[in-house]
């Protein structure tokens, strides 16, 4: 598949391009050993790491492909991992506290798309609604305490280790390829993208924009309970304050970076993956690169605005307009009075 | 009235004066002017953050940076107070140029690339909360003499409330954006941008100058939102006012301004700011409830006010389309 490939050509670039730049600051980066029967190394720590804000971003590209954006995901993650937390602490057993964490993904998916897809409501405050009173809800599940739990079956979502391989970064591997699948393989993906085009056109031309817009909601909801089970699982705790804060804003920035227009339309939820990889590479390659925490969020900010700003659309189209100029040798006046024509 | 435009307005200072005549009845003492004061007091730093958000979201764009912003402003003020000398006004005067210049040259990226204001402002987020760490990782606190001064300065009011002058600048803020808003080319400008991009062009408005003009405003509303802020707590913090941008859009929604932008009142946005900081005192009146209850309350009323909007709108369409 070529058109697949080129697709996500520039997120690849990027990604190979951070971690260089992670790799002459700390040479180790690529090294990967096996002990004890699984892989270690910065490489497969990314991976691991990178793996609530990859789920994430697999929903976010859904949601943002019909022009809209989930606010609510980061507050989602702490009310599934304590919802999962408190079905074990209640003795439910392990099967139970995954199919009602699932569960109240779902639920939590659907007020959302019910609110925007029937009510008419804007995805960005629909979704600000959950996350500002989500962690309050979380909190009343856990009555304020951060639950702690001790169970192996649950424990080993998070931090054990399959084939030599971290179980979250199965998980996330396999959703991506799941949602993949579903998207490509049948006419959903053409569907939601005609949603995020025009939804009164689609509308008129026989999609059910209402339940595609419900449906896209509702998976984003259970990415972020997936999410949120692997952060519940890894800490063996639901802290209704910290769990997935301000992952929202990560996934957001994951999906931007993986070049899909929050405008919607047409997206690729691979490109959006490797934008979430890209920027847990940023994330762990600054604190490898040893240098002071403080100084973690401004490095990314540069590096975040760099990396949009190569990919602007209007820039290339600045790039390209100053390139044929200069070929036409054409007096500099006119390149600079070119962006201050649109201006008046 | 015949204007529907005012129809949010109105709901949102009747949902106020119901809420707190129900607070009165409960609690009798809520109407005293101290109560009143400190409702002010507490709200500042969110409602003149609110004013430039509000005018931001007229424009049909966001800001995330603000609360960025307002901790980024108190470390200055305490980084520069203890280190350079200068006097606390000229301190106060280079933040606002500082925070002011940041919104322009955002405003300029959202214009120049076409990037949407979401994702900018976003990375502004992150970028001067960054620069907040790297100045101080600690709570520093500000005890220059001029500057614990001001923190005292207040009018008593008739039934000894204390109107003190964080309260009246916010008060002030919301008379200038007032005025800004609905009164100035500029303002008139911000609705047309807000009603279309394109329109607004073809309208002969220039987009480019008001959309850096709008976030540079914005900027300048967060750095004084700031200065109030840290003379609020007395000291910088470059953890504080994490989320307090979500808190300031929720108050410009539940003040009755469309998200969608091209409609709204500055005005709106006091009684937004001032049903919120009720709702808190309500609790700690109440004491029993858990300060959960806060955001879940904020939660429920977002999501009301968003319906009565869509109600209404939907009712006027309907009107003038029969």
């Amino acid at each position: 598949m070529p058109a697949a490939v080129k697709r996500i050509l520039p997120q690849l670039i990027t990604l190979l391009g951070v971690m260089v730049l992670v790799s002459l600051v700390f040479p180790d980066f690529l090294s990967i050993d096996y002990s004890d029967g699984r892989l270690v190394g910065p490489v497969i720590d990314v991976l691991k790491r990178g793996a609530p804000v990859a789920l994430l971003a697999v929903g976010m590209t859904l949601v943002v492909a019909t022009g809209g954006i989930d606010l609510s995901v980061g507050t989602l993650m702490a009310i599934t991992g304590a919802v999962a937390a408190a079905a074990i602490v209640a003795g439910h057993g392990l099967v139970l506290a995954i199919v009602l964490a699932l569960a109240a993904g779902l639920c939590a998916g659907g007020f959302s798309g019910f609110l925007v897809a029937v009510v008419g409501i804007q995805p960005i405050v629909a979704t600000l609604i959950l996350m500002i009173s989500g962690r309050g809800i979380a909190q009343l599940i856990t009555e304020g305490r951060i639950l702690t739990f001790n169970m192996p079956g649950f424990a080993f979502l998070g931090s054990g280790t399959l084939l030599g391989v971290p179980v979250p970064v199965w998980i996330w591997l396999a959703v991506t390829a799941l949602a993949i699948v579903i998207v490509r393989r049948t006419a959903l993906g053409l569907l939601i993208e005609s949603v995020g085009i025009n939804r009164r056109a689609s509308a008129l031309a026989g999609v059910n924009a209402r339940v595609i817009l419900i449906a896209v909601y509702m998976a984003s909801g259970l990415c972020a309970a997936l999410a949120g089970i692997i952060t519940t699982a890894d800490i063996r705790g639901a802290d209704a304050n910290n769990a997935g804060l301000w992952l929202e804003l990560d996934a957001i920035l994951a999906t931007v970076l993986g070049g899909n227009s929050l405008r919607g339309g047409r997206f690729s939820i691979s490109a959006a993956v490797i934008g979430a990889l890209i920027i847990q590479t940023i994330n762990t390659g600054i604190l490898l690169a040893g240098f002071p925490s403080e100084y973690n969020l401004v490095i990314k900010a540069v590096l975040v605005i760099l990396i949009l700003v190569v990919q602007s659309p209007s820039l290339a189209g600045d790039l390209k307009r100053l390139g044929s100029q200069l070929s036409r040798r054409a007096p500099r006046r006119s390149a600079k009075a070119a962006p201050q024509r649109s201006d008046r | 009235m015949r204007n529907p435009r005012l129809y949010p307005l109105l709901a949102t200072i009747a949902i106020f004066i119901i809420a707190y005549a129900i607070c009165y009845l409960q609690f009798p003492y809520i109407l005293s002017t101290r109560v009143a004061g400190n409702l002010l007091t507490d709200n500042a730093y969110l409602g003149i953050v609110a004013v430039g958000m509000t005018i931001v979201i007229l424009s049909g764009g966001i800001d995330l940076s603000v609360g960025s912003v307002i901790a980024f402003s108190g470390v200055f003020i305490a980084v520069m107070l203890r280190d350079s000398g200068l006097h606390p006004l000229a301190v106060f005067a280079l933040l606002l140029v500082i925070t002011t210049a940041f919104g322009a040259a955002m405003g300029w990226l959202i214009y120049r690339l076409a990037m949407p204001a979401f994702i900018v402002t976003l990375a502004g987020m992150f970028l001067v909360r960054g620069v907040a760490y790297m100045m101080s990782i600690d709570s520093i606190p500000i005890d220059h003499p001029f500057f614990t001064s001001l923190q005292r300065v207040y009018w008593l009011m008739p039934g000894k409330g204390r109107l003190t002058l964080i309260g009246v600048v916010m008060l002030l803020a919301f008379v200038v954006g007032h005025i800004i808003a609905h009164r100035t080319r500029f303002g008139a400008n911000v609705f047309a941008l807000g009603g279309g991009e394109q329109t607004a062009r073809l309208m002969g408005s220039r987009v480019g100058r008001t959309t850096v003009m709008i976030y540079a405003f914005s900027g300048l509303m967060a750095g004084l939102g700031g200065i109030v802020f840290a003379l609020y707590t007395g000291s910088g913090y470059p953890l504080a006012t994490v989320g307090t941008e979500l808190t300031a859009i929720a108050t410009v929604v539940i003040g009755g301004t469309l998200l969608t932008g091209g409609a709204g009142y500055v005005f709106g946005t006091l009684f937004g700011v001032l049903t919120m900081g009720l709702i808190q005192t309500y609790i700690v009146f109440d004491g029993t409830l858990s300060s959960w209850w806060t955001r879940i309350a904020i939660g429920v009323l977002l999501l009301a006010f968003i319906v009565l909007q869509k109600g209404l709108l939907r009712l006027t369409t309907a009107r003038s389309a029969a």
